[in-house]
């Protein structure tokens, strides 16, 4: 696994987080991002994922992992125990993401959260033109199979901090290959938001 | 990636004998033990600054013998799939000690030892006995070998609780744990049975208040105890697939013989168990597994710093020793900030899973070693 091969959501989690850094990944899958910021950042990492088979893969590498749902592995945490708490691709995955966005502030200074963006031009298209729910490169489930339960697009996030009274340190909006810096709702795949209390 | 896995082939239980009067070991309910024995067998060899030791503790019932074979046996030691060249406890790495424990009758200093100031076996004389005092004497024993620190302590179930006590007793010398299958303190549930079990061997005639050396065991007592235990360890999954409702023999005999298999099973687990285990030692050992409690706070202490890495291991179908007991030891875990890796294991075996359903589990753990043993730079052998 080397950087120039990772996803570009993984790359801009990469830059955001500094060396030597205490890091929880919430839903860390089996671990790729994990790995490179315990090898090359010597950041002190720790995962929690659901999945038997990734925390198998977790372990292969060295990472300590918690085999946990994301909803019940944040309450024995004192505050502030991480430097960065992250919830990529797992935030749409639960139900409480108030509670989960809070618990994730407490925990951690700096909160980075990566979502799909359900407001993609191809996303609309698909529901204006064929009246389908829509299927895009970052939202490539079916409608009866996906693990999202929570459809929100780029401002409808924004909204939420801003009701919630998050701070929004940095949004990073990303296309398939680069990132996006025009009309990101309309043409952003997924977002990164930093967060801080 | 892994080599071959063979077998230890023969290993003998070895003894280191301490604390002889006046310097006996206190106890932590008051009281004290001395002279004490202790049985334990090693596999592999130590490196010269020490740092490759492993400590394996085991369950209620077994002993040091945890693999190899003993001179003229045909089964191996208790988890000989574990230990060995090329296994998850590697002895071509590893130094590999298993510890039995006192009060037990395998070879270290219990119940039916002879007590030197009465020339005969203790019996109820023993003094109660606790895990701390289980781990306190082990610490001796590891002081005797030489090592200042542990690279991992590891066991299942009564060996699990040694692994926490360790750590709470003696965290500076284990860099890292294992506790498998295992619980912060014992529950009711648990308690309770403990206490079937107890009541099934003080209620047989043949027990005699604990003076039966020299009569024979207390063997409806002590089988009854330990027909319960088996129906503990096991799912009700597990039993179905081994016994289901098949008979012994044909039809249903109205004469309260053992028409299904798994009465047949429990018949004989029980029988065969007398013939290996002490009925006091059955009661002073599930005494200090009620009493263990490292909950609230009590594994690690306020405000210190603990640097043991750790790997928690459960198994779903475990009624005995459920997962949330072990979600208990990582949530102390996570207060205290400590690295850990915790993992619930796919199994039907129940609680017998750690002894039994061992591929998955046995390449978690050889993997957390590596990590232990060789730091980040094992990073770098799974490099993809």
């Amino acid at each position: 696994m080397r950087y120039d091969s990772l996803r570009l959501d993984y790359r801009i989690i990469y830059e955001i987080i500094k060396p030597g850094s205490r890091v929880l990944d919430l839903g860390c899958g089996n671990g790729d991002l994990l790995y490179l910021l315990a090898r090359d950042k010597n950041a002190k990492v720790q995962g929690i994922e659901l999945s038997d088979e990734a925390i198998y893969q977790c372990v292969k590498k060295g990472l300590s992992v918690f085999n946990s749902d994301i909803e019940s592995g944040l309450v024995e945490y004192p505050e502030q125990s991480f430097d960065y708490v992250i919830l990529n691709q797992s935030m749409q995955e639960v139900t409480k993401v108030d509670f989960i966005i809070h618990e994730a502030l407490r925990v951690g200074e700096k909160v980075i959260v990566g979502f799909p963006n359900f407001a993609n031009y191809a996303a609309r298209l698909q529901l204006f033109f064929h009246g389908r729910a829509p299927m895009t490169k970052a939202l490539p489930h079916y409608w009866y199979d996906t693990p999202n339960v929570r459809c929100l697009s780029i401002s409808d996030f924004h909204e939420f901090c801003k009701e919630k009274k998050v701070r929004v340190l940095k949004a990073y909006y990303l296309g398939e290959k680069k990132q996006i810096l025009f009309c990101p709702n309309l043409f952003a795949l997924n977002a990164v938001f930093l967060l801080t209390r | 990636m892994s080599k071959k896995e063979e077998s230890l082939g023969i290993v003998e239980t070895k003894y280191f004998t301490f604390a002889e009067p006046p310097y006996e070991m206190p106890l932590e309910f008051g009281g004290k033990l001395g002279p004490i024995t202790m049985a334990y067998e090693t596999y592999g060899e130590l490196n010269s600054d020490k740092s490759n030791a492993l400590l394996i503790l085991h369950a209620l019932s077994a002993d040091a013998h945890a693999a190899g074979y003993h001179v003229g046996d045909k089964d191996p030691g208790w988890w000989d799939a574990m230990i060995g060249p090329g296994k998850a406890f590697d002895t071509e790495k590893h130094f590999v000690i298993c510890s039995n424990v006192i009060g037990g009758c395998k070879g270290s200093t219990g119940p039916y030892s002879i007590d030197p100031m009465t020339g005969s076996p203790y019996a109820l004389n023993f003094p109660g006995i606790t895990i701390a005092d289980i781990v306190h004497a082990q610490r001796r024993l590891i002081d005797h070998l030489g090592i200042k620190k542990l690279l991992c302590v590891v066991g299942g179930s009564m060996g699990g609780m040694q692994v926490l006590q360790w750590v709470a007793s003696y965290p500076e010398m284990v860099r890292s744990a294992i506790p498998i299958a295992t619980t912060l303190k014992h529950s009711p549930q648990q308690i309770a049975l403990n206490e079937v079990a107890r009541q099934s061997i003080m209620s047989d005639p043949s027990w005699r208040d604990g003076n039966y050396y020299g009569y024979g065991q207390p063997e409806r007592g002590l089988a009854l105890a330990r027909m319960i235990g088996h129906i503990t360890f096991m799912s009700d999954k597990s039993m179905e697939e081994k016994f289901s409702r098949r008979r012994k023999n044909g039809n249903y005999s109205f004469n309260f013989a053992a028409d299904f298999e798994v009465e047949g099973y429990l018949r004989y687990k029980g029988d065969a168990f007398v013939k290996r285990f002490d009925a006091n030692s059955y009661l002073y050992i599930t005494k200090a597994i009620d009493y263990f409690d490292l909950s609230g706070g009590k594994l690690i202490a306020a405000g210190a710093k603990l640097d043991t890495r750790f790997l928690i291991i459960s198994f779903k179908s475990d009624w005995l020793y459920p997962s949330y007991q072990s979600q208990d030891i990582v949530r102390q875990l996570k207060i205290r900030r400590v690295d850990a890796t915790y993992c619930e294991l796919r199994s039907t075996y129940g609680h017998d899973a750690f002894l039994v359903e061992l591929e998955e589990m046995r390449d978690i753990i050889r993997h957390f070693l590596d990590k232990t043993f060789n730091g980040y730079e094992v990073l770098r052998i799974y490099e993809i």
